[in-house]
């Protein structure tokens, strides 16, 4: 099987074993061993949870540094949404752009067209479906490795639109190299990432033949020189807030579903506990009736990414703010977007393939023994979930010890309970000593 | 005989804030054991109506799956009111939920009628006032 490419690294140097991680994997995806956390390549999502609850700053994703963007000769900035909200909202994204060339990007791409136009895309593509219900939004990295690994059967219920991430950097290459001359590959199209999955969907590019995206600096690398620079852009800079649009800006929190659908027959789940449980509904066939449904992995939306600075609600707020001083109508023209949505621009190219994790067994037969040996295990052990073995439940870990990957002994209770009954066969081997002595000793 | 897993879980009647763990907890299990996700997924939707029919009218019962290498096979038992008229309990749209139970979003009468339609094989009797038994079998069409 092919290795997953991830967006986080963990540091044993700065790693204590601490188990904050391990206990809030949503996927269980980390094992503490030998004293430092260690990732499960295959179950790993890149959620990000574990860097947002680390207190040593020990997992460190995997995201591009400005210096490390010298390699392109010409480099383009393709916003999250979620940038405009970690500052003030008198900041405009006008502001925020000259800032953002100040910090050596030579263009800065708008995100509101590319979201106005997947927003169309969408609509037209929901109102031409006939596939099973409800369609699942696929603009999360995360969400969309979820469905991979946990629900491979719902892999095709993806809506297979492309993310305007993508359709931004697509556009801005072909229109800056159309302009200055300069060849496609030596332009860099560098999204400003609210989190690292974004990393893994340009290194894997599910559901298409490859990313126009080139790299991914975070917006917490970017901040301070970012506010820096903003506190620098001149005043008659100010004005060009024209840039970007209401509802472009609304792609960065919960909520933004096609308001051309009945708000009856959509959803929109954020944060990865909710998102498993309405997963898990509509694997159960509970939410036929729903037609789509927006899933992020992060509280409330991108403005949550484990990368950003300000907190998600307030981020939310600022946003709202900002949205009421920006330009209400769309900032793209329909009619021009559905005929590129014919020429099937703005479909993905490639189908989206499942990757289930791996059972306990490739063979069925062999894998009914160990879920039964597994059990077994299970009822030995104290069913507390302490962590102590370095697995995140009594489960994981008697599923570990099965699949020869931990020992019984890491247990501290079977230890104790282990030791006990040696000492007591002890004991009750010296008494039987004595009595065939007579005692005599 | 193969080799077969088996577990049994039981269900709490008009216990609301828990329902479907049952169902999420086998569909977990079949995704350990490698079973496809086409069955994973028929599966799913069986033990989920079974375990709200427990939930909503049988005040409870149990749940027994077994899982071998040719099928998975769930047999849901309950001591509950019973059917007058299975016949009638299996039309599409055929349903004796109360408001309450709508409002919730459940009644649409299609609990007994999907899980028939998910099943390869599929056997329901019923005592009034002793309860339901149910026998549902999803055959594996895995190549081995």
């Amino acid at each position: 099987m092919a290795q997953y490419q991830h967006s986080l690294r963990f540091d044993p140097d700065r790693c204590d074993g601490c188990m904050s991680c391990m206990r809030a994997c949503p996927t269980a995806a980390v094992r503490v061993r030998k004293g430092h956390a260690v990732k499960l390549a295959d179950r790993c999502i890149d959620c990000g949870e574990c860097i947002r609850v680390c207190p040593r700053a020990a997992i460190v994703p995997l995201t591009d540094q400005m210096a490390d963007l010298s390699k392109f000769e010409y480099r383009v900035a393709i916003p999250s949404p979620a940038l405009y909200a970690q500052l003030d909202s008198e900041v405009f994204p006008g502001i925020i752009f000259s800032a953002l060339k100040q910090c050596g990007f030579d263009y800065v791409e708008s995100a509101s067209p590319a979201c106005d136009a997947v927003t169309i895309a969408t609509e037209i593509f929901l109102n031409e479906y006939r596939g099973q219900y409800p369609l699942i939004s696929s603009f999360c990295p995360t969400v969309v490795r979820l469905l991979q690994v946990k629900y491979p059967e719902m892999v095709d219920q993806l809506l297979p639109v492309l993310a305007p991430r993508e359709v931004s950097a697509r556009d801005a290459k072909l229109r800056i190299s159309r302009e200055t001359g300069l060849p496609l590959e030596r332009i860099g199209a560098v999204y400003i990432t609210p989190c690292p999955a974004k990393i893994v969907a340009i290194l894997e590019h599910p559901g298409m033949q490859r990313s126009y995206l080139d790299a991914a600096v975070s917006i917490c690398d970017l901040f301070q020189t970012l506010a820096a620079a903003v506190s620098h852009v001149q005043e008659s800079e100010y004005k060009i807030d024209a840039v970007e649009s209401a509802s472009g800006l609304s792609w960065a929190f919960l909520g933004k579903f096609p308001r051309s659908l009945p708000a009856e027959n959509t959803l929109s789940v954020a944060g990865l506990p909710n998102v498993i449980r309405i997963l898990d509904d509509i694997e159960k066939g509970r939410l036929r009736k729903y037609r789509y449904i927006e899933c992020h992995a992060c509280p409330e939306g991108c403005v949550g990414g484990c990368l950003t600075v300000e907190n998600p609600y307030l981020a939310r707020g600022k946003a709202i703010k900002l949205q009421q001083n920006l330009p209400a109508g769309c900032s793209v023209d329909r009619q021009q977007v559905e005929a590129a949505y014919r020429k099937k621009e703005f479909l993905m190219d490639e189908n989206l393939a499942a990757r289930p994790l791996r059972p306990l067994d490739e063979d069925i037969s062999r894998a009914i023994l160990k879920m039964k040996e597994r059990d077994r295990i299970i009822s030995d052990l104290p069913r507390i979930d302490c962590g102590a073995c370095g697995a995140p439940s009594c489960r994981a870990f008697a599923e570990d010890v099965v699949l020869g990957e931990a020992d019984k002994a890491s247990c501290i209770f079977f230890w104790q309970r282990d030791l006990a009954d040696r000492i007591e066969q002890l004991a009750n081997l010296v008494r039987i000593q004595k009595q065939s002595t007579g005692g005599l000793s | 005989m193969a080799e077969a897993f088996e577990s049994v879980y039981r269900v709490l009647g008009k216990d609301f804030s828990n329902a479907g763990r049952v169902s999420t907890s086998i569909k977990d299990t079949l995704k350990r054991l490698g079973v496809s996700p086409a069955v994973v997924r028929r599966v799913a939707i069986v033990s989920y109506e079974a375990e709200m029919n427990l939930v909503m009218y049988a005040i409870g019962g149990k749940m027994s799956l077994s899982v071998s290498r040719d099928a998975v096979t769930l047999n849901v038992d309950d001591g509950g009111p019973g059917i007058p008229d299975i016949s009638l309990a299996m039309q599409e749209g055929y349903s004796t939920a109360t408001a309450e139970m709508r409002e919730m979003g459940f009644g649409a009468g299609m609990g007994l009628p999907n899980i028939k339609k998910n099943a390869d094989e599929f056997n329901i009797s019923s005592e009034v006032g002793r309860g339901t038994r149910l026998f549902i079998r999803v055959v594996q069409t895995q190549v081995s």
